[in-house]
Order: structure tokens, then sequence, then C-alpha cells
């Protein structure tokens, strides 16, 4: 009988413990709720990541923030484009607007590509590029890294001998399935089968 | 005076990773950047001070008046998964470019071993109240300091010309034998 309720209270007393412990980090997770750095997340996640701080912004992480604490309008990202700006306003409850283009026009994904024969290996565009995708050594040719490259332009200024072009990203060849006709019949019906195997 | 023998012990002569080698884990895993290892540093502090007061609090109040003592292991765990849940969640609000940076190692201050080990030590020694918070105190101390000096001599390590096959961790481990080595000379400085 005592081993029975020395046993119960043991129980009891591990359940109490889980239970406020729960209790406590429920009221704390209530209390401490990121609710502002998730928002600031999402409209990050839209925002295109070229980091080209046409929004007059440093990047696109700052703009996603000064957009949620209401100092910058959703329509300064060019490289995002309209749908940007429609999908910013559908996440945020606002009217679309057209895109400001005081801040830069939307073009094609485009890549920066140096001209190895002209560059003298200043370094100057490596400290440029907000992504690192530039990469060389003083004095020594340097090269862009396409799959990083974002193509914000920020490389262009900088460059004494202007050996940087921008050009367009090469779309991945994509096969033309659409083209091919498959002809879709219509499912027989039971009469037709039942006909079928007579 | 004892109180402060209690920091220094725990915090230098009995280093929880050098010389009782506890919380290994965290040790090797979050030295290889001095940014993250200040972050987990304090993270682990903060858990080790309040978990040493806790269990202190959950032993005299709960477990000894009920002769529930063999559910210390239990208890204990359930205190410190709560502490670091808690952690998690101010880190998150607080600070969350350290959220990242800390990632996984973050929810393992649960499993390492030196914030159990404390617990129970404490139990063992029987310590009161404040020796309790100080032991634990005195506990991230050492965990903190260890751990920062580690992550400094790792950074610098990467530009020396280590040989291929020491690269990385082999360096790291050999790095951590030689502290351990240089916190024998605190032997006998103070008992526990």
């Amino acid at each position: 009988m005592t081993s029975l309720t020395t046993e119960l209270v043991a129980v009891l007393v591990v359940l109490g413990l889980l239970l406020g412990i729960g209790l406590v980090l429920l009221l704390c997770a209530r209390r401490w709720r990121p609710d502002q750095d998730s928002v600031v997340e999402q409209i990050n996640a839209i925002l295109p990541q070229t980091q080209c701080a046409q929004c007059n912004y440093p990047g696109c992480r700052p703009y996603a923030e000064a957009i949620a604490a209401g100092e910058a309008d959703i329509n300064q990202c060019p490289p995002g484009g309209q749908a940007g700006v429609d999908a910013l306003a559908a996440l945020l409850n606002r009217e679309p607007k057209p895109l400001d283009t005081s801040h830069g026009e939307h073009k094609a994904p485009q890549v920066a590509v140096i001209d190895e024969d002209r560059c003298i290996g200043c370094k100057l565009c490596i400290q440029a590029c907000p992504v690192d995708a530039i990469i060389g050594a003083p004095k020594l040719m340097h090269t862009v890294i396409e799959a990083d490259c974002t193509g914000c332009e920020l490389c262009l200024p900088p460059c004494p001998v202007d050996c940087i072009d921008l050009v367009d990203r090469p779309q991945p060849f994509l096969w033309p399935l659409d083209s091919i006709q498959i002809e879709v019949k219509p499912a027989p019906t039971e009469q037709e089968r039942l006909h079928a195997h007579g | 005076m004892d109180l402060a023998l209690i920091v220094i012990s725990a915090a230098l002569v009995n280093n929880f990773v050098l010389i009782q080698f506890l919380g290994l884990c965290p040790f090797l895993g979050v030295s290889s950047r001095l940014e993250g290892a200040a972050g987990m540093a304090m993270a682990t502090a903060f858990v080790l001070t309040l978990s040493s007061v806790a269990s202190y609090l959950l032993t005299t109040w709960v477990l000894a008046p009920l002769g529930l003592e063999y559910l210390r292991i239990v208890a204990f765990i359930v205190v410190i998964a709560g502490l670091v849940q808690l952690t998690e969640l101010m880190l998150r609000h607080a600070a969350p470019l350290m959220y990242r940076v800390l990632g996984i190692y973050l929810p393992l201050i649960t499993s390492n071993c030196a914030v159990l080990g404390v617990a129970l030590l404490n139990v063992r020694e029987q310590h009161s109240l404040l020796e309790s918070a100080l032991y634990g105190f005195g506990a991230a101390l050492g965990f903190g300091g260890v751990l920062i000096a580690l992550a400094a001599a790792r950074e610098r390590l990467e530009l020396a010309d280590v040989p291929a096959s020491f690269r990385g961790a082999p360096i790291g481990l050999i790095t951590a034998g030689l502290m351990a080595l240089a916190f024998m000379g605190f032997a006998g400085f103070a008992k526990l």
C-alpha cells in the first residue's frame, strides 16, 4: 500500500514538473513571439536577393526591414519587377502599385562578364561585389562566378578600365515538350468495355 | 573565501572540459569561430547557472521531502531541457543572428553533460543554494573561457601551415589536449 502511494507520488511529481515547465515555456513563447522578424523574413523571401542597393538601402534585408517598419514603400525594387511589387502587396494587404522607375527599370536577369584581356587585377570590383561572386588576386586576372552573380551592376562604376560587361543570363535550354501533341481519348464507358471483351 | 574557492575550483582546478572531460561535443563543435564560441559560452553560462539553482530548489523542496531522490536524473534532465528551450526563445527574440550562428548546438546544450554533471555534483557535494549557484557559475566560466581560448587558437590554426592529415578536427583535438596538459598545472591549488 505505502509503496503504491510513493509510486503514485513519484508519477505525479514528474507529471507536475513536465506540466509546469510546459506552461512556463508556453507563456514565454507567447511573450517573445518572433512575429516582427517573421514578417521581415517573409518580405525578404520575396525580394530577389540581388543586393543591388537600387532601393537606396544597402541590401535586400535592410530594405525588407524598412518595409516592415513602414519606412519604405513596396515599389522600390527594380529587379523584382512588377511581379515582386504585386507579391509584396498581397503579403502586406496593400494596394498594388506600379514600380517606381526612379529607382531603375526592370530588366531580364543579367550576369557580369569580365573581359579578361583588359583586366589589370586592381581588385576594386571584388570589394564592390555584394555577393562575393568575383574572384581574383592583386595584379592577376579576375573572373566572375556566374552562378553567384546577381547582375547588380555594382562592379561597373569602380572598374578603372571598363572591362566588365553585363550580358543577359543564359537561360537553360528547355525542350519544347509542349509542342508534342498527345491525343487524349475519353475513357471507355462500361458498355464499350463489355463489348470489347465480347 | 570558501565561496571564492568554489568558483576557482569549478573554473580552473576542476575545469569541466579539460580536467573532467564533460561537454566535449560543443567544445569541439562550436570552437571553429570566435563569435560563435562567445555566443555559445554565454548561452551555456546562462543555462548552467540557472539549472544548478533550479536543480538545488527541486532537490531540497520536492525530491528530498518526498523521498524521491532516485528521480533526480530524470527531473534534472527535464529542468535542463526546459531551461534550454527558454534560452532558445529568448535568444531568437533578442539576437536572431546569434540564433542562426549557433544553429543545432543551441538545443544541444540539453545534452551537454557538463550541465547535468554540475547539477548532480551539487547534490553530491551537498552545496547550499548560494554555493550551487556559484559552482554552476564557476563551471560556466571555466567552460566558456576554455571554449573561447580554443576558438581563438583554432582561428589562428586556419592560417598555419598544418600537415594535410592533421588539418581540421585532428589539430583541434591536439590543441585541446595541450590545453588540458596546461590545466593540469592548476592541480593542487584547491580541493573540490
